[in-house]
């Protein structure tokens, strides 16, 4: 009867279990490849600004002087254009979300 | 991408003739765009037919940019030349559906540049004026 | 008899983004409307004059968050335009791989809010649920889910390994009989035929006059997908317009339920055909020259007109949305409708009002 095409579907789904992740009771699952956020590894970087320059928002901040390299975590897209660019393969993205913050912070590497 | 993109350059009196002979061949408003440029306003009409483009070139000078409207033509022109009023603030005259400045709410009047410093804005917004 | 104004939106249950709308209504039947937009405009076009052209990619591709991917594709095709700049053929076949799958993505997300439209909650979450698993293919292919970051002026910047491909064929069968059920129910129940049928005809002439594009357009009998201009990969792979000829938004409906098909049917074809090779090109220097590029949005027609002059900056950057090409026939099918369909006529043209306002 064409008022009761649903009926299949809806009781297909009324006895499978939910398709939603039971987080934080399940564990999150990340896919691969998924962009999250910037990793960076101090030992290996020579304070190029290659990725400062080429940062689309401006998240990364390099002082080259005072050998420093800092991200503001809330600007940064994920886009990965740093970690394309970076000679020395010293960032990376990965599959982790952000923390959630109440203040605007520059994280700070380096000396 | 087209398989040509003709672009035709006319002078703005020249407008409402090719508009109609447009229409007539069967051909359909695509877009009205500008650009503001240095000295002038660039306006460009783009029509299609069978997935074919033709575009009109008008260069308007940059000070009291004026245009006749094509809306009695083409119905539908006048979102885009309503918008070209709100963004850019060129005069176009004869509207079929004039919304008189308020179809693009935004906070800065002309956004994308003016040489003319805007108008004092209206008290109370007037209902838009149709004319089908 | 008294007519009323009544203002529907910018904030409203049922519209996806701002739109203002004020109806002047007679008794319950509206006799004219008047749109109003500028709630999101972001000034998008003018932010050419500060960022150069290779990171506008990432600008261009967040004017709009579902025909995301399809935005960077065609500002990319714009500049290399510009630039005559020969693209690798895998990278184009990567490119409308995505392009389908977005295509996808933004059909199954506005069956789910037609369903809502009509009151059809479980049917609406059915839909989501189903484009879940889309996007999951994208995140897996690309990194992100709205917004794929994997278009760039000169190719693509991931490729889709052949394990991937598997997965994502595989993935596709249990999305094509999901879809099979959903548009099964869209197409059938009396439900949703009693909302739409008969709702907003527009006919053939008004369609092409009043200048629509997309779905709202093919629903009422004219053949045109800019997807036959064969640009990417679609010389090699020719697409039939779907067409229906009612012109309700029953039609619409119709026609975008089968696009999905459609969509899957080409990346299978794609995926089938994909030549090995390089997935970009390096880029040097600076555009300097004016084209425009058309390419098929899930909405419609998408016109963009990239003017550079030489320097690393473009000159202009004209985008005009299919959204906003279906505004004016929005108006026409308001006029006479009643006051209770005005919702469903609101999401039958698919508004994407970020799109429209950029």
């Amino acid at each position: 009867m064409p008022y009761f095409k649903m009926t299949r579907l809806a009781l297909k789904w009324a006895v499978r279990k939910p398709v939603t992740t039971r987080y934080p009771f399940e564990p999150r699952i990340a896919i691969p490849g998924s962009r999250g956020l910037l990793e960076f590894a101090k030992e290996t970087c020579v304070y190029c600004n290659v990725c400062a320059k080429k940062c689309p928002t401006g998240a990364i901040v390099v002082q080259r002087a005072q050998k420093r390299w800092t991200i503001d975590r809330l600007l940064c897209i994920s886009c990965g254009y740093c970690v394309e660019v970076c000679p020395k393969k010293s960032l990376s993205l990965s599959t982790a979300h952000g923390a959630p913050s109440v203040t605007k912070d520059r994280e700070y590497h380096g000396t | 991408m087209s398989i040509e993109q003709p672009f035709e350059t006319i002078p703005v009196e020249a407008l409402r003739a090719r508009a109609q002979a447009l229409r007539d061949e069967g051909w359909r408003l695509v877009q009205i765009g500008a650009t503001r440029l240095p000295d002038q306003l660039e306006l460009t009409y783009s029509f299609d037919r069978e997935n074919r483009l033709a575009n009109l070139r008008l260069a308007l000078p940059g000070d009291e940019p004026k245009v006749p409207s094509i809306s009695s033509i083409f119905w539908c022109a006048f979102v885009y030349e309503n918008e070209l009023h709100d963004l850019f603030n060129l005069h176009v005259s004869d509207l079929a559906v004039d919304y008189r400045g308020h179809f693009y709410q935004t906070a800065v009047k002309f956004p994308f540049g003016s040489t003319k410093p805007p108008a004092a804005k209206p008290a109370t917004p007037q209902p838009a004026a149709a004319k089908a | 008899m008294a007519r009323t104004v009544i203002p529907f939106g910018p904030q409203h249950p049922v519209l996806p983004e701002p739109i203002h709308l004020d109806l002047v209504v007679e008794d319950e039947r509206v006799i004219e409307a008047r749109p109003s937009i500028g709630f999101i405009h972001r000034g998008l076009e003018k932010l050419v004059e500060k960022k150069d052209f290779v990171e506008f990619t990432y600008l261009a591709e967040r004017i709009c968050g579902i025909c995301s991917f399809i935005h960077g594709q065609t500002y990319c095709q714009g500049v290399e335009g510009i630039m005559k700049i020969a693209v690798p053929p895998r990278a184009l076949y990567l490119r409308t791989i995505w392009g389908e799958l977005s295509r996808l993505h933004s059909h199954l997300l506005w069956l789910g809010l037609m369903a809502d439209a009509v009151g059809f909650e479980n049917l609406f979450m059915h839909s989501w649920r189903v484009r879940e698993k889309v996007l999951n293919i994208i995140e897996a292919t690309t990194g992100g889910r709205v917004i794929f970051g994997s278009c760039k002026v000169g190719g693509v910047r991931r490729d889709i390994g052949p394990e991937a491909a598997e997965g994502m064929l595989a993935d596709l069968e249990i999305i094509e009989r999901d879809i099979r059920d959903i548009t099964g129910i869209f197409l059938n129940d009396r439900s949703v035929k009693d909302r739409l049928c008969g709702v907003g005809v527009l006919s053939r002439k008004d369609a092409y006059d009043l200048g629509c594009v997309g779905p709202t357009l093919r629903a009422s009998g004219v053949a045109q997908d800019m997807r036959q201009l064969g640009y990417a990969a679609f010389k090699d792979l020719p697409v039939q317009p779907v067409t229906r000829t009612e012109g309700d938004s029953f039609a619409r409906c119709a026609v975008r339920c089968e696009e999905l098909f459609q969509s899957i049917d080409l990346i299978r074809q794609a995926l089938a055909k994909i030549p090995a090779g390089d997935i970009a090109v390096k880029v040097t220097g600076n555009p300097n020259g004016e084209h425009v590029e058309r390419t098929e949005q899930p909405r419609g027609e998408v016109f963009y007109q990239i003017k550079a002059n030489g320097t690393k900056h473009l000159q202009r950057f004209r985008v005009r949305t299919p959204t906003f090409a279906n505004l004016p026939a929005l108006v026409k099918v308001l006029q006479g409708c009643e006051l209770a369909d005005v919702p469903v006529l609101v999401l039958t043209i698919d508004p994407c009002i970020s799109c429209t306002e950029r």
